[in-house]
Parts: structure tokens; sequence; C-alpha cells
């Protein structure tokens, strides 16, 4: 309850002191994420992740609306604050579908985009654009680590799912692209379902040697936690995405030792990731996952454009951006030239720290990983 | 594809089906007897989710969170009959629709006061845990055939409460004639208020049956309700028996669509082609069922005849 009261208080402050200092150098960030419904707590860990990043900042003001994960609520929404607020920056999606149907407008109005999550194939090979940064990944990544993965753990036959909708296909699509091996089963699921009973049954008659999945939020939760249930015992390989800090407390025993691929882990060992790490845990009394990760890293890659030119001066603002210089908690970080991060994908495992249920890296993936589209991107 | 995945496949249509049965069982009887739309049923099943999970938390005890599940589901419903709900008997569709709409955005948020926006955890218990050999080779989750166990048991109970009893005849009365049976002495009103707890206390123990193998979070209702509104309109409103088998159609057809739909289509296709436009079609295909059953029988299997 203090943690909200806190939240309302420091956004107010934020809106009183745009009042008092309204001069030129300030800049309005809209952010539109998922605060309601399934998958809120990937929208919530990208929003504090942010804030924290830009709490010092007296020059920048973030309005914070929710899209319930609705295609056409982001759409009204974008609509509403690059018209009547007048942001400069829009940021904030996690869900690619959402991301279509809001970037690609956006950009073209002269607004500056930055994913702190969704990074679908489309943004990224023909439909990318100049103004559109992807601070996250792009969706194949962790997938494509995943595939690599699978490959050196000696898998041969894996059976893949992943829910219909861009980002399911990037990741079959990113997981494809690496693995050497043959596919005992392809699957898309419904984008929300939470039960896998079906799937879970195919799994078992597939006669595959391990599993790929890729089911954010919820879903993944209920995979998880049916698979152990029906006592298969095909180990798993999946993106970090199904073992965060925000539900691996669901998932429960379940997710222990399962290996998973992020570019992010609570255990890297660089000063800015030691310093977000702890600064989260004082703000908000809980660990950070990779979405407050991401929201982070954004908040901090703006202010580190912000401190080398005004966003009024879109050229120059773009130039800041495109340089990346600031000290992310990934270490190194930098922008291919289709603006999606070029960066190392580790192989995490699920561990247990006294209580809690933990990952941490056992080897890197994929080294200075980049992504397949850059040559389709012509800007 | 060998019989015993088709076997596995029309157990697991069988458990969805009964899931869906102890949602909708309690949404045909509110619609059916007190002509109420209550959108807010699937506030129940949250609720009912979040006291097992929280029961769940403080006592690990998984019984002590299923009659945590529903008792509290119902003292929820039955507070929220006697204060609210009370007062749109009288009022068209619209209110009703209205009143119980923004109750589903009220204990959404409410939900999410109290316990955060991160899913909680509930575990199945260690009997329950794993798969049984059922017959010549045939493996199934023991937690899925005690849902389909517990649907069952239900299932009867509620026959035997609406077919054999004092209150059956009263609710069945109820049906067809609110006006006569008050006029004949009985309290209307009580019934509607133990209808409406019995209602929510079914939804509620959905709620925990279900969260104990998916996740326990806020929203997790809506898209549950939908598929009980689809179950009553196809079952017939107000029906028992048409919730009982169109929760098992539903639960049948939509499991063994999933599946054979693109199954079938490999046969003609890639197979991820097969695969998107086989999971396209097999969401559509239990509104395509309820559109059939409706042109063939508008009021639903075993709806009541327009006079």
């Amino acid at each position: 309850m203090l943690k909200i009261i806190n939240l309302i208080l420091s956004i107010g402050l934020l809106l009183a002191s745009s009042l008092v200092f309204a001069d030129g150098h300030k800049l309005k960030v809209g952010m539109i994420t998922t605060l309601s419904g399934g998958g809120s707590g990937l929208g919530i860990d990208v929003r504090d992740g942010f804030m924290l990043a830009v709490k010092d900042s007296k020059d920048i003001e973030v309005v914070i609306e929710d899209d319930q994960r609705k295609p056409d609520i982001a759409v009204q929404l974008a609509d509403k604050m690059i018209q009547s607020e007048k942001v400069d920056v829009l940021t904030g999606i996690i869900w690619s579908n959402l991301a279509m149907a809001v970037v690609p407008a956006a950009v073209s109005q002269g607004k500056f985009y930055l994913s702190p999550n969704a990074g679908p194939s489309a943004l990224a090979g023909k439909g990318c654009h100049e103004n559109y940064f992807n601070v996250a990944w792009q969706n194949d990544n962790l997938h494509e680590a995943a595939g690599g993965h699978a490959n050196s753990a000696g898998f041969k036959n894996t059976f893949i799912l992943a829910p219909n909708y861009p980002a399911g296909k990037d990741a079959l699509t990113g997981f494809k692209r690496y693995f050497k091996g043959s596919l005992a089963g392809e699957i898309y699921t419904k984008l929300g379902q939470t039960d896998y009973a079906v799937e879970i049954a195919q799994i078992r008659a597939s006669k595959a040697d391990s599993v790929f999945f890729f089911l954010p939020g919820g879903m993944g939760i209920g995979f998880m936690k049916q698979y152990a249930q029906s006592g298969i015992e095909i180990p798993v390989v999946g993106p970090a995405f199904s073992f965060d800090q925000g539900i691996l407390k669901a998932v429960g025993e379940a997710a222990l030792g399962v290996k998973n691929t992020s570019q992010w882990s609570k255990d890297l060992d660089n000063k800015a990731n030691k310093k977000f790490v702890s600064d989260f845990q004082n703000e908000y009394g809980r660990l950070p996952s990779l979405y407050a990760s991401q929201g982070y890293d954004t908040g901090k890659l703006l202010m580190s454009a912000m401190n080398k030119a005004s966003v009024k001066d879109m050229g120059s603002f773009r130039e800041a951006l495109r340089s990346a210089d600031f000290d992310s908690t990934r270490g190194q970080f930098s922008f291919s030239s289709n603006h999606h991060p070029i960066q190392d994908i580790y192989v995490r495992e699920v561990i247990k720290e006294g209580d809690i249920l933990t990952n941490k890296i056992v080897s890197v993936g994929l080294k200075d990983h980049s992504n397949a589209y850059v040559s389709q991107c012509s800007m | 594809m060998t019989a015993e995945l088709l076997i596995e496949q029309l157990l697991n249509g069988l458990q969805f089906g009964f899931m869906l049965f102890l949602m909708s069982a309690g949404l045909t009887l509110i619609f059916g007897v007190m002509g109420l739309i209550n959108l807010a049923h699937g506030s129940f099943y949250m609720i009912g989710a979040f006291s097992a999970a929280a029961t769940f938390a403080f006592f690990n005890s998984f019984w002590l969170s299923l009659f945590a599940s529903f008792s509290c589901a119902a003292v929820v419903g039955v507070i929220v009959e006697k204060t609210i709900i009370r007062k749109l008997y009288n009022r068209d569709h619209l209110d009703q629709v209205l009143v119980t709409f923004a109750l589903i955005l009220f204990f959404s948020e409410l939900i999410r006061w109290i316990f955060g926006a991160f899913p909680l955890y509930l575990d199945v218990p260690k009997i329950l845990n794993g798969s049984i050999e059922i017959f010549g080779g045939i493996y199934y989750s023991k937690y899925r055939l005690f849902i389909i166990f517990v649907g069952l048991i239900i299932a009867t109970f509620l026959f035997f409460l609406i077919g054999k009893t004092n209150l059956g005849i009263q609710i069945r009365a109820g049906q067809y004639d609110r006006e006569m049976i008050s006029a004949l002495g009985v309290n209307i009103s009580k019934l509607y208020t133990l209808l409406f707890g019995i209602g929510a206390a079914l939804a509620g123990l959905a709620g925990a049956l279900i969260g104990t193998i998916q996740s326990v979070e806020v929203g997790m209702g809506e898209p549950i309700l939908i598929l009980a509104f689809v179950i009553i309109v196809i079952g017939g409103i107000g029906s028992i028996k048409g919730a009982l088998i169109a929760s098992l159609l539903v639960g049948l057809v939509d499991t063994l669509g999933r599946f054979l739909i693109p199954w079938v289509l490999q046969t003609i296709t890639n197979p991820s082609d097969a695969m998107s436009i086989g999971s396209a079609i097999g969401s559509m295909l239990i509104y395509i069922l309820m559109a059939i059953i409706l042109i063939l029988r508008p009021t639903g299997l075993y709806g009541k005849k327009l006079s």
C-alpha cells in the first residue's frame, strides 16, 4: 500500500514540477503498458523499472496508461498521447500484436518509440524505422539462443510450441534457425490459453527427447505446472519469460533446474546491474525481473540521449540514442543498424536461494548477438 | 496417431466439460430462475481461486483451501445478492448487465489491491500428483481424474437437489411462474439468496480446482465466463440437464477440435500452415457448434419451448 502511495506521490511530484519548470528542456514520455488483467505483472515490472531509472530526473514527465492487453485500446491511448498530451517519446508496450498496432503509426507521426519489450520481426526487417529503437531484444533472439543450447545439450528431436501471435511465430522461427535436430511436433496454441492438457498429451505421444516452449506470463505457469503434474520426464528448454522472477513463485518447484535463455540475469556481474538490483529491491521490496531490467535500461538510454541533445532536435537526439551511451544492466550493449540490441545472451538455470526460486547464469549462449533482419532493413 | 492419444484427449475433453459444468450450472440457475444476467459470475471463480491460494499459503493444505474456495465465494455471493443484486430483479437486462459488469471491475481491482498483480501459487496435493495407469498402458493425470470425479459428484448432487427435494420443486416452479409461487407462500427472496449463493460456491470451487493447475491471477474468470454463457445458451437457459450435456459437448468439441483439425489438415498442407490454420478453426469451433444448435433448436437443447 505504501508503495502505491509513494508511486502516486512521485508521479504527482513529477507533474507538479513540470508546472514549475516548464521550459524547453523538458521531455514528455507516454507509457502505454499492460497494468490490468492477465499479463499485468509484465507491464508493472516494466513501469517500475522505467520509473526507477528516471526517478531523479527533473526533466522527464511520464504519462502512464493501461492498455489491458487489447490492441484497440492501445491504439486509442497512442492517439490520445500524441494528439492531446503531445508526448515526445512513446514506450511501454509488452505484447507484439499491440506493438504492431501502435508503433508504425506513432513513428511516422514523428514520435520516438523505445520498446522495452516487444520486438516483432516485422519492425526489425522491412518495417524498420529511424525513430523506432528496441532496447530489449528482437523477438527471435532468446529463442535462437535456446535452439543453440538445445544443440549443445545433445537434443535431437524436439517438440516445440508457442502461442499463435506475432511473437509466437518469431519464437519458433528463431528456435528453428539455430536448432539442428528434427522436430517431433510443432504447435501453435491460442494466446491466453491456460489449459495445456491437449498439447501435453501430444508431447507424451510424440516420443520427443526435449520440449521447447515460449509461453509468456500466466500461460507458462499453467503449462509448467500441468507438465510437471503429468509425470512426463522429457526435459524442457525455454526463453526466460516463463522462468522469470515475477512468476517463478507461482510455477513453484516444477521449474527447478530448468535451463532458460536470457539477455539479463540478477547475478550479472557489473556495476550498473548491482546498483539496479539493490535499488529495485529497496524501492519496491521485491526482486527485479528481466522485464524490470528492460524498463530500467529504456529509462537510462532515454536519459543518456537527453544529456546529449534536445528532443526537439530530432536528428541529434536520434544520433544520441543510436550511440547507446549508457551503463546497461547487461554490461555490453550497442545497437545494430536496424536499432535492435547487440548483446550477449546467457543460459540460466532455475535454482533455489534459501526459500526463493531464482536464476543463475551457467554459460554464455550467444556472444555479441545481433539479429537476422539487419540486411532487410534499409534506413 | 494412436488410440492411447485419442483416449487421453477424450478424457481431457470430459475433464474440461465437467469444469465448465461447475461454472455454467450456477449461471443457468441464476439466469433461468431469477431472470438475472450475472456477468460477475467469473469474479466468483476468481474469488474462489484467490481464497484457496491465500488459505494454501497459510495452512499449506490443499483440502482446506478447496473448502475455503467455495465457502468464501458463497459468502461473498450472498452478501452481493443481499446488497446489490436484489435491487435488480425488476429492472431490465441492460441495467443488470451494467451493474454486474461494474462488479467485475470492482472485484478485479479489489483482488489486485489485496494480493498484488503477480500470480499466486497453489499446488496439487501429493496424493493426486503424477499420473495413473487406467487400463492397457493408458496413463492419465490423477488430478484431472479427480476433477472429473468432483464434477460427477456435483452433477449428481444438483440432479438430486432439483429433482427430489422440496427446494428443487420451488426452484423448478420459480422458473415457470415467479408470482404464483410467492403467492403460494414460498419466501422467494430467501430462495433467490440461496440460489445465488449456490451458484457462487460452484464457481468458486471451479476456480480453486482450475487455479491449482493453471495460474491464480486477476482476470482469470473472464475467458471462462464467455464459455459458460455459450453453454447455457446451447443447453437451454435454466436447465441443469442442458448445462451438463452442453458442457460435455463443448468440452469435447473444443478439445478434440484443437487436436484433430490440425492433424487432418496436415495431410493436405505443410505442418506449420496446418497448425496455424487448424488452431484458428479450432478456436472457432464451439461458436460454430452454437450457431448450428441455435438454428436447429432456437431455445437450446433443453430450453423451454417458445410460446
